[in-house]
């Protein structure tokens, strides 16, 4: 029984974590743009670019 | 985040944001291409591309203006366009806040099951209480954060004396609610609140998914908007010339219209001739002869040479803002329809309520206690809250329009594919719809060479004939032949030497209405005429809607004979020499008769018939107030798409319908079990995940409807 107190504030900490990142994500616009992101890995970096 | 502004004060330089839409890009390639090609603009500090609105932002010095980032676009080779501030942040926001309130529900429903879990498998005593406790301190916060949308949507309907599906919603979350909190404080056996989350996840899903698709589809059409008419270019007394908005025009100002450009505001031609394309105003198909004390419309788009135009009418006294106001008219009948799901809880609704009742009743009067028929009529209303109703439409709409998303046709919302099923008579109108609406050269007569030299010689060119030359001639595997000392004269047509023969694309020498251009390579010359022709599967499209039982006609503002010409050519009756209101009050008539119509249009003249029909499809190429009228909009030269969204909008209503049908099957087997008392939170949890998983799988089979 006595596992129970740290077994369930661990899963709620996590799933409040997961919570957490998800909106933090969300505020930093990380969804705008999800087909920009797929075509981005593409792009070959210039190397005078820094 | 405020440390790039006090920067830029000390540099002396103020920043500005600006956005564009550049519809071109397609691949990883454009993107870094743009990116890297603004950067090196002087007054550039970043660009940022943003793919999927086709959009890309730049902060720049004030000094820049938003014409010299278009220009500099245009030179590294993509169309561009100036935005104002984002019109779809209020969309942009609702979808956002259903989001987070899904993911709230998502992590409340995981931490409650979790502990269900340990209920259902007969955890007893303190640590069942222990555990009803912990659910009660998860549910009720995010009960209240996750359940604000269907509250708020249920007590404007109560406040109104009607209901929608978020009235029964909202009962049976709150009374799930209030009975689990009871029974955890009195020690009970049974807690709902797995149940209560649950609901709310799986009908949020449903409403994310709704708005993320309206989301979508409407940056898609942002992205084909205001290409024309928004701007002009004018000139004061000294001659020098600067960009007003439209808005901003007044009688009186000198507008100078660039050949390809949108007049802004009617008025005369001062200065000048041209042929000007009335297609959007009109539906005439031919172009105009535009010459010197020639009044001109706005909407009209330059075809020729620049002119000078003094404006007489601007804004709201202009051509076109009567046609505007006609539009908003016939828009206001639309509004009156009620989608099917609203439709389907009038009826459900009651139905449910009285069950619930009667069950608290009939079990009251066989004698049972006011607590256990209390728990009966809730666990009644908890086992029919309409989970798989409130995916049943949003599934089947988002996956059907994500299928005609791949074919090139855009649909607004889930409403539009409701209509767009029930339409049973199409209006197509002709020019820039069946037809594609831009000149296309005539090239069969032209041998390689002359094909090769007149490709080098129009790709140097922006003019919209040159521009039709180059992309025919691109399509055809011509390879551009080596010319050298390339010049344009505006208004009269590229030079250039191939070896050591003068050659020349040129206006032709007879000035006439009808388009042609005339190449000219030594001493010979060549004309290249222009027409608009018949989309190329227009005669298959039209067969196809004809398979589905709808009967096409054509109507035209242009006159009878060309319309006569394309609507034999296709069988098909006709209407020629239509003005708007005619074009209305043909629709209007269809209505009266008791039929549907679905209207397909493309001009400024098509507006107030695409805003009034049952269901309206635009192409991409149609004007802005035509696009943001009609229901869909299709994109590039194939009519296909129409026939498609019909097909594939009556394919989702059987699937919705099967959806429906299985809800109810659903809940007619379940409320027995409901009605006996035999429901535990168990049973509720499982029948509800299990409804929607069908119900979702089903609307998935839509994926492959449009093949």
């Amino acid at each position: 029984m006595s596992g129970l107190a740290f077994l369930i504030p661990i899963a709620l900490g996590m799933g409040l974590l997961g919570l957490g990142g998800f909106f933090w994500a969300m505020r930093k616009g990380q969804f705008e743009d999800l087909d920009g992101a797929a075509q981005r890995i593409l792009i070959e970096d210039e190397e005078d670019m820094e | 985040m405020n440390a790039p502004v006090p920067l830029a004060r000390l540099n002396g330089a103020r920043l500005e944001d600006s956005r564009f839409t550049v519809p071109g890009m397609r691949c990883a390639g454009c993107i870094a291409k743009i990116e890297r090609g603004l950067c090196e603009l002087d007054g550039v500090e970043a660009a940022r591309v943003n793919f999927s609105a086709k959009r890309v932002a730049v902060r720049h010095a004030a000094t820049l203006n938003s014409r010299d980032i278009v220009d500099a676009l245009a030179r590294i080779g993509f169309e561009a366009q100036a935005v104002a501030d984002n019109p779809l942040a209020q969309d942009d926001r609702e979808a956002r806040a259903l989001l987070r309130a899904l993911a709230v529900a998502g992590f409340g429903m995981m931490n409650i099951m979790l502990l269900s879990v340990s209920v259902w498998s007969g955890a007893a005593g303190v640590t069942r209480e222990l555990f009803h406790w912990l659910s009660a301190l998860i549910a009720i916060p995010v009960i209240a954060y996750a359940g604000r949308p269907f509250f708020a949507s249920a007590t404007m309907a109560l406040r109104y004396r009607r209901t929608n599906m978020d009235v029964p919603i909202s009962i049976g979350v709150l009374l799930a609610t209030g009975l689990s909190l009871y029974e955890t404080a009195t020690g009970g056996a049974h807690a709902y609140f797995d149940g209560a989350v649950m609901l709310l996840f799986f009908l949020l899903a449903g409403r994310a998914l709704d708005a993320t698709m309206r989301n979508k589809t409407r940056a898609g059409i942002g992205a084909l908007l205001s290409r024309m008419g928004k701007s002009a270019t004018v000139l004061d007394a000294s001659g020098t010339s600067r960009t007003v908005t439209a808005e901003e025009l007044e009688p009186g100002m000198l507008m100078l219209v660039a050949a390809g450009e949108a007049l802004a505001a009617d008025g005369i031609v001062e200065h000048g001739s041209t042929a000007l394309n009335n297609a959007m105003l009109t539906g005439e198909s031919t172009p105009q002869f535009a010459g010197q004390g020639d009044t001109v419309y706005a909407g009209a788009i330059n075809l020729g040479n620049a002119v000078r135009i003094r404006v007489t009418a601007t804004a709201s006294d202009t051509a076109l803002a009567e046609i505007a106001r006609l539009m908003d008219e016939a828009g206001q009948s639309r509004s009156t329809y009620v989608r099917i799901a609203d439709r389907a809880s009038r009826l459900y609704a009651p139905a449910v309520h009285s069950l619930a009742l009667l069950a608290f009743v009939g079990w009251m009067v066989a004698g049972a206690g006011w607590y256990q028929a209390l728990v009966i009529a809730i666990a009644v209303l908890i086992i029919t809250c309409p989970c798989a109703m409130g995916l049943a439409v949003p599934a089947a709409q988002v996956v059907a329009s994500g299928a005609l998303a791949r074919h090139g046709l855009l649909v607004k919302d889930g409403s539009a594919l409701e209509r767009l099923a029930e339409v049973d008579v199409a209006l197509i109108d002709k020019t820039g719809t069946l037809t594609l609406g831009e000149p296309v050269p005539q090239l069969g007569h032209l041998a390689e060479q002359q094909a090769s030299i007149a490709l080098a010689l129009a790709q140097t060119s922006r003019h919209p004939l040159s521009r039709g030359i180059t992309q025919a001639l691109v399509q055809q595997g011509i390879a551009a032949a080596a010319i050298e000392k390339v010049e344009e004269q505006p208004g009269q047509g590229v030079t250039g030497w191939f070896g050591d023969v003068p050659v020349a694309l040129q206006r032709p020498e007879t000035a006439g209405a009808a388009l042609s251009t005339s190449l000219q390579i030594g001493a010979d010359a060549v004309a290249i005429a222009f027409s608009d022709p018949i989309r190329a599967d227009a005669g298959e499209a039209l067969r196809a809607l004809e398979a589905e039982g709808i009967e096409a006609s054509i109507v035209s503002g242009d006159r009878a004979a060309p319309v006569a010409e394309v609507a034999h050519k296709l069988g098909i009756g006709w209407q020629a020499e239509l003005l708007p209101d005619a074009k209305l009050k043909l629709l209007e008539d269809h209505m009266v008769a008791g039929h549907r119509p679905l209207m397909v249009g493309d001009g400024i003249n098509d507006g107030p018939a695409l805003a009034a029909a049952h269901a309206s499809i635009a192409p991409g190429t149609a004007s802005d107030a035509s696009q943001q009228a009609a229901d869909a909009v299709f994109l590039g030269g194939s009519l296909m798409p129409v026939a498609l969204a019909v097909r594939v909008a009556r394919r989702t209503m059987v699937i919705v319908r099967q959806n429906f049908a299985f809800a109810v099957l659903y809940n007619v087997l379940a409320v027995p079990l409901a009605l006996a008392g035999l429901v535990t939170p168990l049973i509720a949890a499982v029948a509800m995940s299990l409804s929607s998983l069908v119900v979702v799988a089903n609307s998935l089979r839509l994926a492959r409807a449009a093949r």
